[in-house]
């Protein structure tokens, strides 16, 4: 096997085996919801946060759906229960509308969860999904990665998107039955909320075609059985030819982001920022860990504010400076250009030590504009 | 390379003489000198064939691997660097596939393995007249193909398909070192593309290359580099260029390479004056010995009528990343009468695949891809009509990949019916377990009427509502099949015993979030020697039957990992293989070596 290689430039890019990463994972469980999470992404950033949180969404999840239908099982089709037979019986009873068995919105209350488009984590492919019922939180980002982690769950601080990232997994099936107990019940016991969640459904679908197409979508692991290679190209071809207003929107962008002396490297996607600060504050959270060698563990909110804090002062200070590699193979200072063309010519980032980083450019000890 | 523990008869080779070498044991020569053996056995070019010769006796074992030249290996972990190098001396190909399939589809982490680094160091020492390298689903470093590069003095051809590990840094040694290289294939990789940079690095009076696809790659390559390389390259036949490259730029390339059988085009949508649409006719026009056509990326289809000469002859045209409308589908394809092979996108809908049926009666294999495997809402592409269309038309098909949202029973029936020939039956229905849209049963008769029907099947694929009868038909019927695949399907563990018990040339088993469990896995422990490998991953297994298997089969590698948070004692992820290696060395630490 190659040695791993830690953001060494040039050469070739082996990303380095990610197994360390088990050390540093999360474990959420709830024990009492029945709601199964599986985190072997390597949930390294979303800490302490989003634990308190999520054990709200299953108390509420429980008002809202027939708690049974909705347990996650390792029920695949064709194995039999009772209650899964009602639900079988529905299916084939009713012209049921496709979109009540796969509902891809909030529930009324706004949670996502298991009605949610289901999140699923694949090893190679992370997917956080962030449904604009939410207003505070921004659009989806699809975080294509080696190995994924759910970073952008923790950026934009939503805990209903770690929670679902973890929800999926090779449990895919699984959700995808209780969606179909899920979604069948709602439509012969109150029509109401059905009809909401459909135009709830298309009020996200519409705001999430500005994104990459996948991340709008419900998905399993490996399933539909496409290459990778398709996948990223259909994103971006499908935008070229399918726009209305005229104006091709661009796929996903992704790049790999390393720092020196971390073990492994991450993936971003550019498009999902607009400006420097933004693009910053990402880095900043998910490379935290490396510089304050605490993350792993679920901690009181208090230490999260302290480790950012000495991040900041860390990157801000003279110790780190961001750079990137362009299309010429030159590596530059991140923050010179404007953000359109930056994106453009921006082939990888490294998080560099400041002293690596003098012969870039001298104010790199100073404060980079680009600053909060 | 086979393992054949079952293998065939020993076969008589049209070559060998009748009786006198069959007496394997005894240590009589033979009724002629080796020489002549091996001569003879060097006209054998099949796998099967060799495998079968090497059986007979020692005298022909040892005339065979003398005069093996390329060396296949289906499965990287099946034998080791060592055996092979002990057994094979003359080797000049190498074809190596290493991951398991469903790693096309993120089920397999990073980092699992089939690292091709260690096969180089022991073809370096072993096979330095070694000429052709294949991978597929392997991980390369630009390290290795750097040792590639400075190892083999005659290295001539580069094959990597779904392979992932290296960048554009690792392709620059391949230019740069290899002199007299005649193929660089680069297919549906995982790699870093820092720039195009590595074309340049061909040396200025290269001229051997035949085959050169960089279709996937990103980045811009320097169009002088390649303008030259394709003048000095008289024996180019296999061109196929990114998306960057412009349409009169191609025009360009064309006038250089009238010769070309395969192209594949960069971008189709540029803006051309009135001049330069005729020029590029006429480049095309120029190549009479076009076969394949590919690229199309990005297509404006005001400009296919440059392509209507060429299609006259053409036998694939390849418009898998091409999003047509039915309408500019139809009027290309009414150019194509010649068509043997045909990989289109959905979004020609059924009206699309109507014209298929109407305008390419020879057509022999289909694949209709989806543009939008994931929004099951908007549910357009391609329904049971549009393959019944083309069935209907098309009475030579045998092979078809066919993603849809919704399927009948009766309509695969009558698929069938009109096209028995199938070997290759692929069916991708993307909502999981979904039944037969119009009478709500399960998918049973649809797979039943393949495997009843179609009597060659070699390779299935399955999706949709499927019971255990599904399973039955299969093992009662499908004889000749080899590959397998099942998704969310069955309803117990006899589905699997039924395929395991009846399909006595089953070669590959690959199987995902379906109900089978241990007694499944366990009904299978001879059968697994036979076959090159069974992946199992999200079913009912549990580490303790794995165990077993291991246990009471010591030639099976027997491989699981474990989803983090699953319960301790499920077998999430199981890849059993047979092997004369014994347990692989590299496994990394996620990977339980039972």
């Amino acid at each position: 096997m190659s040695p791993p290689l830690l953001g060494v430039e040039g050469g070739g890019h082996v990303n380095a085996p990610l197994m360390s990463s088990s050390a540093s994972v999360d474990c959420i469980t709830q024990s009492g919801s029945g709601l199964k999470e599986r985190n072997y992404l390597g949930l390294s950033d979303c800490s302490s946060v989003d634990s308190s949180a999520v054990s709200n969404m299953s108390e509420e999840n429980k008002n809202n759906l027939n708690l049974k239908a909705t347990e996650l099982r390792l029920g695949l089709p064709g194995s039999r229960s009772p209650e899964r037979d009602s639900d079988f019986t529905l299916l084939s009873s009713g012209k049921l509308d496709e979109k009540q068995l796969f509902p891809l919105l909030p529930s009324k209350d706004g949670i996502c969860s298991l009605m949610q488009k289901s999140v699923i984590s694949g090893n190679k492919r992370g997917f956080s999904d962030t449904v604009d019922g939410f207003s505070e939180i921004k659009s989806s980002v699809f975080t294509e990665g080696k190995w994924m982690f759910n970073a952008t769950g923790s950026d934009s601080g939503t805990p209903q998107s770690v929670v679902e990232a973890k929800l999926a997994g090779n449990a895919g099936i699984n959700v995808i039955l209780s969606n179909n107990s899920s979604g069948s019940q709602p439509s012969m016991k109150k029509e109401l909320p059905t009809r909401t969640l459909q135009e709830g459904h298309n009020k996200i679908n519409g705001s999430n075609n500005n994104n990459s197409a996948p991340a709008a979508k419900a998905q399993v692991v490996g399933w539909p059985p496409i290459r990778s290679f398709r996948k990223n190209t259909l994103a971006t071809t499908l935008k070229t030819n399918d726009e209305v207003d005229g104006k091709p929107v661009p796929g996903a962008l992704f790049v790999k982001v390393s720092m020196d002396g971390a073990p492994y490297l991450r993936k971003v996607d550019l498009r999902t920022y607009s400006t420097y600060q933004e693009l910053s504050s990402a880095l900043e959270k998910m490379f935290m860990c490396f510089t304050i060698r605490q993350c792993g563990s679920q901690e009181a909110p208090g230490r999260e504010m302290l480790g950012e804090n000495k991040f900041k002062d860390l990157v801000h200070g003279s110790d780190y400076v961001l750079t990137f590699e362009d299309k010429d193979g030159d590596w530059m200072l991140v923050g010179d250009v404007p953000w359109e063309m930056f994106i453009e010519s921006c082939k990888r980032l490294k998080i560099m030590k400041g002293s690596d980083a003098i012969g870039l450019a001298p104010r790199a000890t100073e404060k980079p504009k680009n600053q909060n | 390379m086979q393992t054949d523990p079952n293998g065939p008869n020993p076969k008589k080779s049209k070559d060998s003489p009748s009786n006198s070498a069959n007496t394997e044991s005894t240590q009589s020569p033979s009724p002629f000198p080796d020489e002549v053996l091996e001569k003879v056995l060097s006209f054998l070019n099949s796998d099967k064939d060799r495998s079968s010769v090497s059986l007979v006796c020692k005298d022909w074992y040892n005339a065979e691997r003398w005069t093996r030249t390329k060396l296949f290996i289906g499965n990287c972990y099946s034998v080791s660097p060592e055996i092979v190098a002990r057994r094979f001396t003359k080797i000049k190909s190498v074809t190596l596939k290493g991951k398991p399939r469903f790693s096309d589809f993120n089920l397999v982490p990073q980092n699992w393995g089939a690292d091709v680094h260690y096969w180089l160091l022991m073809f370096a020492n072993v096979y330095p007249f070694l000429e052709e390298l294949r991978l597929k689903r392997m991980t390369i470093s630009d390290e290795s193909l750097e040792l590639l590069a400075t190892s083999f003095p005659g290295f001539r051809a580069l094959s990597l398909m779904s392979c992932d590990g290296f960048s554009t840094d690792g392709l620059k040694a391949i230019a740069t070192h290899c002199r007299s290289l005649t193929e660089l294939d680069i297919q549906d990789v995982d790699m870093d593309d820092f720039c195009g940079g590595w074309l340049s690095c061909f040396p200025e009076d290269f001229g051997s290359l035949e085959v050169l696809n960089f279709a996937t790659l990103d980045s811009e390559v320097n169009f002088d580099a390649l303008e030259r390389l394709v003048s000095q390259c008289k024996s180019l036949r296999v061109l196929k260029v990114n998306k960057t490259i412009t349409l009169d730029q191609l025009q360009r390339l064309l006038l250089r390479a009238p010769q070309l059988m395969e192209l594949g085009t960069g971008s189709f949508q540029q803006e051309l004056l009135p001049g330069q649409f005729g020029d590029l006719g006429i480049a095309f026009s120029n190549c009479k010995n076009l076969r394949t056509l590919s690229g199309l990326w990005e297509v404006a289809s005001i400009y296919f009528p440059v392509l209507y000469v060429a299609c006259a002859s053409l036998t694939f045209l390849n418009l898998n990343y091409t999003a047509l409308r039915s309408d500019e589908f139809g009027s290309l394809l009414a150019h194509c009468p010649n068509l043997r092979r045909l990989w289109v996108l959905d979004t020609v809908e059924d009206k699309g695949l109507e014209a298929v049926g109407s305008s390419c009666p020879l057509l022999e294999e289909l694949r209709v891809f989806p543009a939008d495997p994931y929004d099951q809402h908007l549910r357009r592409g391609v329904t049971e009509s549009g393959f019944v269309a083309v069935s209907r038309g098309c009475r030579k098909l045998h092979y078809v990949l066919y993603f849809c949202w919704q399927m009948t029973n009766a309509a695969v029936a009558t698929i069938v019916q009109n096209c028995p020939n199938f070997t290759h039956f692929r069916l991708c229905i993307m909502n999981p377990g979904r039944p037969d849209y119009l009478t709500n049963e399960p998918m049973d008769e649809a797979f039943g009427a393949v495997v009843k029907n179609c009597t060659k099947l070699q390779r299935l694929s399955m999706s949709g509502l499927l019971t255990d009868l599904t399973f039955e038909y299969i093992g009662k019927y499908a004889k000749n099949l080899e590959t397998l695949s099942v998704a969310f399907a069955g309803s117990s563990d006899r589905g699997m015993q039924c395929v395991l018990e009846g399909c006595p040339k089953l070669r590959k088993l690959e199987i995902r979030d379906c109900p089978f469990g241990n007694a499944a896995l366990l009904s299978g422990l001879e059968k697994y020697e036979t076959m090159r490998s069974l992946w199992m991953s999200s079913c009912n297994v549990t580490i303790n039957a794995c165990q077993r298997l291991a246990r009471e089969m010591p030639r099976l590698n027997v491989e699981v990992m474990k989803d983090k948070e699953s319960d301790d004692s499920r077998a999430d992820k199981v890849y059993v293989y047979r092997s004369v290696a014994g347990p692989r060395r590299d496994a990394p630490p996620f990977v339980l070596t039972l």
